[in-house]
């Protein structure tokens, strides 16, 4: 079971989520960060690092120009510009290649030839408690993040397929293309929101763009008792169940500032997120039901 | 014997029309006003289609001007990738006009070439 812990908003509290769940899981889990701008569940689960890595992608090179005939067929299929045609003059830019490798094969002469754009780094380790852990880190300058999660989810399904875990993913912020490649994978999304407008207005842009992957999603009020009741009337009015609230305290602040899983700050946090954790597999497992009936 | 006489430019523009400021931006210029020098005859070629982009306008303005036969761009900036696209296409870029119309802007550029 894949769970994508995402949310509209920034700040809302994924990485508090997505380790405190982790550490109550109570079956096997890998934690995955695929938050690769800033990746920080390292920080929470203080995992050792087995293997770091680049991680790159296949962009066109045209090292012998002299056997482009200009015939324009990688410019038409290319739809983010990364190639261009001036005269008879061929014009790569690997910075926008997405990497579909596309030009490779409509070239009639073999003249693009393939090359690589480092995208960034790849991690993987276990915690302390032994949990397999993944993380990519990009690339500074690096402007898409997309290409470097997919290295990160293929090694996510291969550890699944190895080894049987369930996976928890922290997605990025935000509703555009890194925050949905997060959840494809997922069975269920956990979206973390606060209970203020910034929180309910980037919670409905997360539903909204979520919705059509069809799968069952949760919400998690983090610092309850701020704000107002816009968030619950929301969920109430959209079906969106709330699976967990943490509340808005001083000492939880102080145990996250330090570095500390949120759950195991004390008894009843260890048994909110345990509770937390049923729920989410009970939401899977709607999921499933669903697909059979 | 020199280069061969620049004879069409560019401006970007924010509009269609000669009194129109100079549009400091090159990939997302509203679009450009194209002079033919020898025959002081001028066009606009609207350059909305790279402004939707979101990424590589640079270079679809760069391959509009190229398709306009344009040697040289006035403009106000041209981004990394914009200038490696204007290279390749063999279009000279002026960086720094901004604040004036296009036809100041013309004048301008006149002025300096008649000097030269």
């Amino acid at each position: 079971m894949i769970v994508a812990v995402a949310s509209g908003k920034g700040g809302t509290g994924k990485t508090t989520v997505t380790a405190s769940l982790a550490s109550t899981w109570g079956r096997p889990v890998a934690a995955v960060d695929l938050d690769v701008e800033e990746p920080n569940l390292h920080l929470f689960l203080k995992p050792e690092a087995l293997r770091e890595e680049n991680a790159f992608l296949e962009v066109p090179t045209l090292p012998e120009p002299a056997r482009c005939t200009a015939c324009g067929a990688c410019v038409d299929l290319c739809q983010f510009k990364a190639l261009s045609l001036f005269g008879q003059r061929l014009a790569i830019f690997p910075e926008l290649c997405h990497g579909c490798e596309g030009c490779f094969r409509v070239c009639p002469t073999g003249a693009l030839v393939p090359g690589q754009r480092e995208l960034g780094e790849l991690s993987c380790g276990r915690t302390s408690e032994g949990l397999p852990w993944l993380s990519g880190r990009l690339r500074i300058g690096e402007a898409m993040s997309p290409p470097l999660m997919n290295q990160v989810r293929a090694r996510m399904k291969a550890l699944v397929a190895e080894e049987g875990v369930d996976v928890l993913v922290d997605a990025p912020p935000g509703v555009s293309c890194p925050a949905l490649a997060a959840v494809q994978d997922a069975d269920v999304i956990l979206l973390v929101t606060e209970p203020t407008p910034f929180g309910l207005h980037d919670l409905k842009l997360a539903r909204e763009a979520f919705k059509p992957l069809g799968r069952p999603m949760g919400v998690v009020i983090n610092r309850a008792g701020l704000g107002d009741h816009g968030v619950h009337d929301f969920c109430r009015e959209s079906g969106l169940p709330v699976v967990a609230e943490i509340p808005f305290s001083r000492a939880v602040a102080v145990h996250y500032a330090q570095g500390g899983v949120v759950a195991q700050m004390d008894e009843a946090m260890r048994e909110r997120f345990t509770r937390l954790g049923e729920s989410v597999r009970t939401l899977a497992g709607s999921r499933k039901e669903a697909a059979h009936a | 014997m020199g280069p061969a006489p620049v004879t069409r430019i560019a401006i970007s523009s924010e509009g269609p029309a000669l009194g129109d400021p100079v549009d400091p931006r090159f990939g997302r210029a509203a679009g450009f006003v194209v002079v033919d020098l020898p025959s002081g005859a001028w066009s606009y070629v609207d350059n909305g289609g790279s402004q939707a982009l979101a990424q590589g306008a640079g270079i679809q303005a760069a391959e509009i001007l190229a398709r306009n036969d344009v040697q040289v761009l006035l403009t106000g900036h041209v981004g990394p990738k914009a200038a490696a696209a204007l290279q390749a296409a063999g279009i000279r870029a002026v960086e720094g006009v901004e604040g004036i119309s296009v036809a100041e802007a013309l004048a301008r550029y006149q002025q300096e070439a008649g000097r030269a």
